[in-house]
């Protein structure tokens, strides 16, 4: 069983009144406890189990513009005071920072709201093995499938956040996530590919046979690729991989690459990076959202933000230290976003697809080739070749590339955006990239 | 050394006797153990940002009959927590049987000294080094916008308990030393970055004032990319330097000869064993035995005694890199490549310090040999499809050859080729081989643990450059 408030608060408090006893003048704590239980399966046999039980404890103390932190998976108090003592005499040594300190106090949360992220429901592991025997045989119907593993992940968490200023909350967080990897061969390849489904709520998660079957079809699709020529094309990006995008976008517009100055967005707020057409929310407060909360992580309440509107940069992402350097508020995004999304566009996703003669569908990308420092975008790919609407053959060994101030300005969105993950993106299409293949 | 039972209500003899009760009639398994104390100082922005320590203590225990692994870690080391752990095992692995007799060789080898990095420098020291690397580098140049330094320090302490008692123990200094620049001139910018490391004290890298070399080489690849233009688009030949761009062997072939894909028949290489895969005069090992590289163990995370592994000797796939499981399933040995990032995960096969050796061509030579292509120096980061074979990396220094010459900067691209084929298209093995400067980190499965590169320079013959200029 996951630890109770009763107990977290318990250590929490026993943390910041040792801090002042030892002479910080302030400090934050976090406390989190996280047990899960996990079964796997591998062609239709279990294959693993895993539970784990995670506490964790993390220190920052301050002496006025002095700043350390300690963090440790260790709660018995011996270890905590010989810790804090640590923190304290690091924080004296380390040299002060004019733009540190804990959040302004009216910026804290206040407001509660029940966001429905716990469901108290318990799966046992013969439940999580029926699951994944329904889920298995959907995926190995086909002959080309040679190999399927899966997972039922369920977690419990719970935590508090506590500051000298007088901020105690936390809360309780469960998710319940399958998946499925699926390999399938033929004469000429052997491809990969995957499912997945999280949610807060078991009953929400998505059908075993559905899952499995999704996993297969989507990886028999890719069998026998082709590799096409380099050239200038339309790309259309599946949903998820158009998240990756989004979330490349969120990092380039949090306050601390703003500050440092290393953000290929800096000083672009109320320019249009964007095509007109293009809106973007972060918006904490969506039932049972799998990025949801009522504060960040050092306590700041977490407002809606418009983060694009009508393709013009609207907001930074802020935290408290960032913040004071660029001499704004936090907005509560000490951590990253929470449910950030794309609003839908005009078009269908079959609109999308008919649009242009010839385009490319990626479906997966590998390497970490996002730079935002510069915006200079180059991965490596797979995916279909499209004609006229229809997926004409599987394409693979290719890379695209191109510079997100310059993709950014030429996205069009469909109107099929789902809150499958904390960021979500509609399916995409970006003109004007180049890709390189033979 | 951690005595890890020095504050628990579980002493050692009553942990042995849970696991032997765990274990008993299983085919493997057992306890491990670890502490770990890490710290990590960083300056950036003209600043100390942070300074944190962080102090990890936990068990993981492990239980496997036939292919099943039941897995269970906790922070707390008590009795009731073992206990627990003890039962969720059990109740996995309803019907045991067979016991696996796979002794663990004996070794006193020992490839770094038990010390403690972070005790063996003051945060003082630590602080003015970061100043000074700061104020070296904005003094060097005046198009410096940011810089950033870090320290990362590590003694992790492991030990493992098998059914029987059997008790065997390692202690792991880790360091990293880093630093990035960014410069900004005409309204663009680039960064640079560079670090040293391994498992000896800060000062093994830094004395004689050694961190102005990492200083110079950071602010060497800024200023080089500061000048670059486009990247090429499409199939070319592409010259890899020594040291760092053995990223390439590690992703392209590495991930794909580790056993749990092999045995699993997932990766593209489960069925060449035995066949020629790479261009003859290519030999390639992943050595755990090199003194105090960031990838060498002294035992592995199961207790094994680590190798040197010979996985392609002359074109020639020889052996795959394994730890017990996928051995005891493959009817092989392990090859002491059992490895977990932390007690929160379970093993699995993986590189340590996999390496090309050299040939006996000249970097020159093969410049000379290409009309059109790249010369790649240095690289960020890498990863790969095993099942389809297809890897990336992306270069951080790169420059077009033109008629056998060197030619200009280009930007960042990512290169991809086909992992089983690529070793076939390497026409010439320089005589230059280099090990990486110790700052390599391998991800799987969630899961990053340390490693280490080498190769010579090398000639592919034929790779796709994803650059943006057609």
């Amino acid at each position: 069983m996951v630890k109770d408030q009763e107990f977290l608060k318990k250590k929490a408090s026993y943390c910041l009144g040792l801090a002042k006893k030892l002479g910080a003048t302030e400090s934050s704590v976090i406390v989190n406890n996280s047990v899960s239980e996990t079964v796997n399966f591998r062609n239709k046999k279990l294959d693993e189990s895993n539970r784990s039980d995670d506490l964790g404890i993390s220190i920052t103390t301050y002496i006025g513009k002095k700043k350390s932190s300690i963090s440790s998976s260790n709660l018995q108090d011996d270890n905590l005071n010989i810790l804090i003592e640590k923190c304290v005499e690091t924080t004296k040594n380390t040299p002060e920072d004019e733009f540190n300190s804990l959040p302004d106090k009216d910026l804290l949360a206040k407001d509660f709201k029940d966001l429905n992220l716990y469901d108290d429901t318990h799966i046992e592991n013969d439940q999580k093995i029926d699951y994944l025997k329904k889920l298995e045989s959907a995926a190995s119907n086909d002959k080309k499938i040679i190999n399927t593993e899966s997972s039922f992940a369920q977690n419990k968490s719970n935590f508090i956040l506590a500051n000298t200023k007088g901020f105690c909350a936390g809360y309780k967080t469960s998710s319940f996530t399958a998946s499925s990897i699926t390999v399938a061969k033929d004469e000429k390849s052997m491809e990969r590919d995957y499912e997945y489904s999280s949610k807060c709520f078991l009953k929400d998660l998505d059908d075993a046979g559905e899952l499995g079957k999704k996993a297969a079809d989507q990886t028999i699709r890719k069998l026998s690729p082709k590799k096409i020529g380099s050239e200038k094309i339309a790309i259309i990006f599946d949903k998820r991989i158009a998240k990756g995008i989004l979330s490349t976008f969120a990092s380039a517009i949090s306050s601390s690459a703003i500050s440092r100055g290393t953000s290929f967005l800096k000083d672009k707020v109320k320019q249009k990076i964007f095509s007109d057409t293009i809106n973007v929310l972060d918006k904490p407060d969506i039932l049972k959202g799998l990025g949801s909360r009522n504060f960040d992580i050092e306590g700041v309440k977490t407002d809606t933000l418009k983060l694009v509107e009508q393709g013009v940069l609207r907001h930074y992402l802020i935290d408290t230290y960032n913040g004071k350097k660029l001499n704004l508020k936090s907005n509560g995004r000490c951590g990253g976003t929470s449910n950030l999304y794309f609003e839908n566009g005009n078009v269908s996703f079959k609109d999308l697809l008919n649009s242009k003669s010839k385009s490319l569908y990626i479906t997966e990308t590998i390497g970490h080739g996002s730079n935002i420092v510069t915006g200079d975008y180059s991965v490596g790919a797979t995916g279909f070749l499209v004609e006229n609407g229809e997926f004409k053959y599987p394409i693979n060994e290719i890379t695209i590339a191109g510079n997100f101030k310059d993709m950014f300005q030429n996205i069009t969105l469909a109107n099929d955006l789902e809150f499958k993950y904390a960021t979500n993106s509609p399916t995409m299409m970006i003109e004007g990239m180049v890709v390189a293949g033979k | 050394m951690s005595n890890f039972f020095e504050k628990s209500d579980l002493s050692r003899s009553e942990a042995e006797n849970i696991i032997s009760d765990t274990l008993q009639k299983c085919d493997d398994g057992e306890l491990y153990l670890e502490n770990s104390k890490s710290e990590s100082i960083l300056l950036d922005d003209n600043k100390i940002k942070n300074s944190s320590y962080n102090s990890d203590l936990g068990f993981g225990f492990r239980a496997i009959s036939d292919e099943v692994v039941a897995y269970s870690h906790s922070n707390e080391i008590s009795k009731n927590s073992l206990k627990q752990s003890s039962e969720n095992l059990k109740s996995t692995l309803k019907s045991v049987k067979g016991t696996y007799n796979h002794e663990i060789p004996k070794s006193n080898k020992k490839y770094y000294d038990n010390i403690n990095p972070i005790e063996q420098k003051s945060l003082n020291e630590k602080i003015k080094i970061l100043n000074e690397v700061n104020n070296y580098l904005r003094s060097k140049d005046n198009n410096i916008k940011q810089v950033t330094a870090n320290f990362l320090g590590e003694q992790k302490s492991v030990e493992i308990i098998r059914s029987g008692g059997e008790t065997l123990t390692d202690v792991r200094p880790l360091i990293r030393f880093n630093v990035s620049v960014m410069l900004e001139k005409n309204g663009r910018k680039e960064t640079g970055v560079y670090g040293v490391g391994g498992r000896q004290s800060y000062d093994s890298y830094l004395k004689d004032d050694n961190w102005k070399s990492v200083c110079d080489e950071a602010l060497r690849i800024a200023s080089v990319n500061l000048e670059s233009k486009p990247a090429p688009a499409g199939e070319m030949k592409v010259v890899l330097g020594p040291g760092w761009p053995a990223i390439l062997i590690h992703e392209a072939v590495g991930h794909g000869l580790e056993g749990d894909f092999n045995r699993k028949k997932t990766s593209a290489f489960h069925n060449l064993m035995g066949q020629k895969v790479a261009s003859e005069g290519v030999t390639i090992i992943d050595d755990g035995t090199i003194d105090n590289r960031r990838g060498s163990l002294t035992i592995d995370d199961e207790g094994t005694p680590t190798e040197k592994t010979v996985l392609i000797e002359n074109g020639i796939l020889k052996n795959f890199m394994q730890d017990r499981l996928n051995a005891r399933l493959m009817k092989t040995k392990s090859t002491g490549s059992g490895r977990r990032e932390n007690y929160r995960h379970i093993v699995l096969p993986r590189m340590r310090n996999t390496m090309m050796l050299s040939g006996d061509q000249t970097q020159d030579e093969m410049i000379k040999a290409v009309d059109k292509g790249i010369f790649a120096v240095s690289f960020g980061g890498g990863q790969v499809d095993i099942t389809s074979g297809k890897f990336v990396f992306n270069c951080t220094e790169a420059y077009e050859i033109v008629n056998g010459k060197i030619g200009s900067p280009i930007k960042g691209a990512t290169l991809i080729g086909d992992g089983p084929s690529i070793l076939k298209e390497v026409s010439m093995v320089g005589n230059d081989m280099m090990m990486d400067p110790g700052i390599g980190t391998c991800g799987k499965a969630g899961q990053g643990v340390p490693v280490g590169v080498a190769q010579p320079s090398i000639l592919i013959n034929k790779m796709t450059v994803g650059g943006t200029k057609l």
